[in-house]
Parts: structure tokens; sequence; C-alpha cells
């Protein structure tokens, strides 16, 4: 099952509006593999993600997921065929309480029949969740929150979870709570496809990562690579090699 | 203490009526972010179906809802998917626009099929009476309450237990989130927008037994359910029954205090406090 390409994404051009957000984007994501995008803000990290889940469509270029042609599907059917995206800002229902979240999280028919099972699951990964599932999703902590939105991804039975900053605004101590998650999720067999902020952090998670810049992606390997790299040192971690 | 007490009941009565035929609007809002100009006329033509299904067949206008709500149903539901769908695609102005053409289009529709002269729903019971006490009321006005609690209660259920409700509560919570998690949002909105008219349906055929109405009675219905809605808070549907309560009450009220020619002002005075002071309403978000 490993190494087998389960998003291929060709040469896709992406605007918003008259703005062209993505140049030219060639990425492959492989099965169980924990791939991560990384970039400054506005350099097309979401917009990729937006352009996966089918909010928007490449005007160029053509997605590949699973053998199936995804470039021009609506947002439910990628879901349907099991990509779905935890999104930025988290983005839970906030009127709602945690169970309904999670129930909405599970409205494709593809994860109908397997609901229990996965709400199990959720539970298991995040005990949290079971003790407040009445709770109305907008009192919940920041932390729990993100936890929520993961756990909604999950209930959707994907294979490729698309998640976007999910570290923003959290202590350290949750994120790396929440990293744990993600190794459990992965040891499930779901792959990941993340973008963080954080890329010392990143690099240390991930299998391997695509740098984006101003929409164009200039620099991609395994992430033991890229931490060698001079343009990540000197770009992310601010130390120039030149002027030691 | 008996004088005041019949408007205070009459009030709220007619306060159930009013939350009835605001529900529509309300739900369109909250899901689609979109005032829908036409909904009073739409509610006059399901006073107008209740009209003609009791005039030509000689069935009771309730159980004429068994004709006009499937048919209410399923012309807003092609409403959304032929003319408001790809309106929303222009612009956020357009659908409003849209709407408007809507309601000159059904006016005028029902001038010719009915004629200008002011029409009533008259069956069996509308003079039938009962009493609170020595106070006494028409049935109507109870059956009027009676419905608007059961219809609120009804959409509350099937928008927090069904599938098809809870898709249409996150789209309206967020839309973007809710098309992540699978939800179709243009087949929620078809959904949505023709409940909404099937409700219209409903809150016609008990506005044509309370009061007469003519092809233009609209816009006086929509500026009652716009006031309904901006008092209990656009978007929710217990928001939306109490606000029916208040504006109900409010206009017995003012018209108990300063007479029937001033009543209407009373109610908008106090709309327009309302949205001064809580712009999202007194149950908004």
């Amino acid at each position: 099952m490993v190494n087998q390409v389960l998003l291929k994404i060709s040469n896709i051009d992406v605007f918003h509006g008259t703005f062209q957000a993505l140049w030219d984007i060639s990425i492959e994501v492989r099965t169980g593999e924990m791939l991560a995008l990384i970039g400054s803000n506005t350099s097309g990290k979401t917009t990729l993600m937006d352009t996966i889940s089918g909010l928007l469509h490449p005007v160029k270029g053509m997605m590949e997921f699973n053998g199936v042609d995804i470039t021009c599907l609506d947002p439910y059917q990628i879901v349907e065929l099991g990509i779905t995206q935890v999104p930025e800002g988290r983005r839970i229902f906030p009127d709602m309480t945690v169970l309904d979240n999670l129930m909405i999280g599970s409205y494709c028919s593809c994860a109908r029949s397997t609901r229990k099972q996965n709400l199990i699951r959720v539970y298991e990964l995040f005990p949290k969740l079971e003790e407040r599932r009445k709770q109305i999703a907008k009192t919940l902590s920041g932390g729990e929150q993100q936890m929520l939105a993961i756990g909604r991804g999950l209930m959707a039975d994907p294979k490729l979870m698309l998640i976007d900053e999910m570290s923003l605004g959290l202590a350290p101590i949750i994120i790396d709570e929440l990293f744990k998650a993600l190794k459990k999720i992965r040891e499930r067999g779901i792959t990941i496809l993340f973008v963080e902020q954080n890329v010392k952090r990143t690099l240390e998670e991930a299998d391997k990562a695509y740098i984006f810049e101003n929409g164009r992606v200039t620099l991609s390997g395994s992430s033991a690579e890229l931490y060698e790299k001079k343009q990540v040192k000197k770009a992310y971690f601010g130390i120039d090699e030149c002027e030691i | 203490m008996n004088d005041i007490l019949t408007p205070i009941l009459m009030g709220i009565m007619l306060g159930g009526l009013y939350a009835l035929i605001s529900l529509g609007l309300s739900l369109l809002f909250g899901v689609m972010r979109f005032i829908n100009l036409a909904h009073g006329d739409f509610v006059i033509l399901g006073s107008y179906l209740g009209y003609g299904i009791l005039t030509y067949f000689g069935f009771d206008p309730v159980i004429g809802l068994v004709i006009s709500v499937p048919l209410m149903f399923g012309l807003g539901f092609l409403i959304q998917k032929y003319l408001m769908s790809r309106a929303f695609e222009v612009s956020s102005d357009t659908p409003l626009i849209i709407a408007f053409g809507l309601s000159l289009i059904i006016q005028n529709a029902n001038q010719i099929a009915w004629t200008p002269l002011s029409r009533g729903i008259n069956t069996g019971y509308s003079n039938a009476s009962f009493f609170i006490g020595s106070l006494q009321f028409p049935v109507v006005y109870l059956l009027d309450l009676l419905v608007g609690i059961l219809v609120m209660l009804l959409l509350r259920e099937f928008l927090t237990r069904t599938y098809l409700g809870r898709a249409i509560t996150a789209a309206s919570q967020d839309k973007k989130a809710a098309e992540l998690m699978g939800i179709n949002s243009k087949r929620v909105y078809g959904y949505a927008f023709a409940i909404a008219m099937a409700l219209t349906a409903i809150g016609g055929v008990f506005l044509g037994m309370t009061f007469p109405f003519t092809p233009t009675s609209g816009i006086s219905f929509l500026t009652i359910a716009f006031g309904t809605v901006i008092i209990g808070g656009l978007g929710s549907m217990w928001g939306t029954f109490i606000g029916g309560i208040i504006l109900g009450v409010m206009q017995t009220l003012g018209g108990y205090f300063f007479g029937p020619a001033s009543q209407m002002l009373v109610v908008y005075l106090i709309v327009l406090i309302i949205l001064a002071v809580r712009p999202q309403g007194l149950f908004g978000r």
C-alpha cells in the first residue's frame, strides 16, 4: 500500500478572481505519508488546500485522487471520495453541540454506515470530546475546538486528511498533544497533508515537505534534506551561512 | 383589569400568526443570508390557494394544505434551482432584485386571477368564538397561536434531528465548513427555499382566515414579518416565535392605549428601539 500515489496534482494554476494565487503547482502524495506544506502567509498553501477540496477549481492542470480525476468536482463529491479538510481557524459549528458537530462530519453517504465505529475511535483519540459531547461547541477552549475540528474530519472516514494551520494560537503543550494525535491517525492508515507556520516543528513531524513562495513551489524533498538546505536555514531559521 | 387583559391575550394569539408567517423569511435569511422581498406575496399566494381550494373544490382550507403545501414546496425548489442559484452567482444584490420582480409578478397574477377585490377565507368556524372567563375571542385567533407553536416546534425538531435539517443548520452557521463536511450547499439551499415556501402556504391560509386580503396585501405582511424577525433575531426560529408574540402584543396594546390608527406606529417605534439597542435582535447570535 505504501508508496502508491494517492493524490497527484499536475501543473495547476489557480486564480482568486483575477489574481493568480498558484502557478504551475505539481505535488504527489503517497499513501501513508505525512506531508507538509511550508511557506509564509499568502504564499498559496491554503489556496492549494481549498483547491484540493473543490472550493476552488484550477484553470489549468489536473488533479487525480486514487486514479479518479477530481479537477472539476464539487466539495461534497471530494468528501465522498475520501478527502476531508480540517480548515484554518477550525470553523466548527459554533451553536451546535460537540456531538452534533461530529455527526455533521459523517454527513456524507460514504461515512454513515461506519458512523458508530468512527465516533468511538474519535472519542478514543480525544477523550475530552466525549466528556464534553453535550456542550455547545463555541464554549470549548481553543485546543478542544481544534480537537473537535480534527474529530469532525475523521468522522467522514477519510483516506486523506488536509489539516490547515492546526497549531495556530495554541499553547505548546496542546500542540504536542495534537501532533501525538496525528501520529495515531496516521497509524490507522490515513494519509496526512498539513500546513504549518512553525517550520522547525513541521520538519520534525513530516516525512516530506513542499516549500511555497508567492504561489510557486520553490523547494521540495524529505524533511531531513530540507533541514540542511541553505535557503531553508536562511529564510526560516534566520541563519545565514554566508555571514558566518 | 379585564379591560387590558383582552388586548394582551388577543396580542399573544395574533403573535402566533405573525410568527407563522415570518418563519419562512427567518429560515431563508438564516441559511442563505437572503432577504426575500417576495415573502409577503408568497404568503398571500398561500392565502389565495386556500381560498381557491375552498371556493372551487369545497375543501376546508386547513385540509387543502395537503395540496397547497407540496405545491408551494415544489415551486420553491424550482425557483431556487433555476432562478435564485444563478442570481447568487452574479452578485449578492441580484437575488434581491429578482425577488422584487417575483413580488410584482405574483401581485399582478393574483389581480388577474382573483380581481383586486378584498377576499377572506370563510369557513364554518370563521365566526365562532370561545370564552376565557367572561372574555370572548374568535376561535380562529386561537388556531393561529396553536398552529404557530406547532409549526415552530416541528421546524425546530426538523432542523436539529434530521440529516437534512442538520445540514441546513450547519450551512447557516458556516457555509464553507459545511461544504468541507460533504454538504452539497446548492441542494441544501434548494430544500431551504422549498421549506420556506411550504411555510408560507401554511401561514397564508391562517392569515386568510384571520384577515381580509387583496393581491397587494403582501407588502404589509412582509413589513410585519420583517418586524417579527428583527425583534426575534434573524435566523433563530425560537426568536422568531417570541418576536411574533411581542409584536402582536405591542400592536394590540398600542391600539388599546393610542387608538387603532396609531397601533402600527407603536409597533415600528419599538422595532426601531430594539434595532438601536440590540441590532442582532433579542435572540440573535
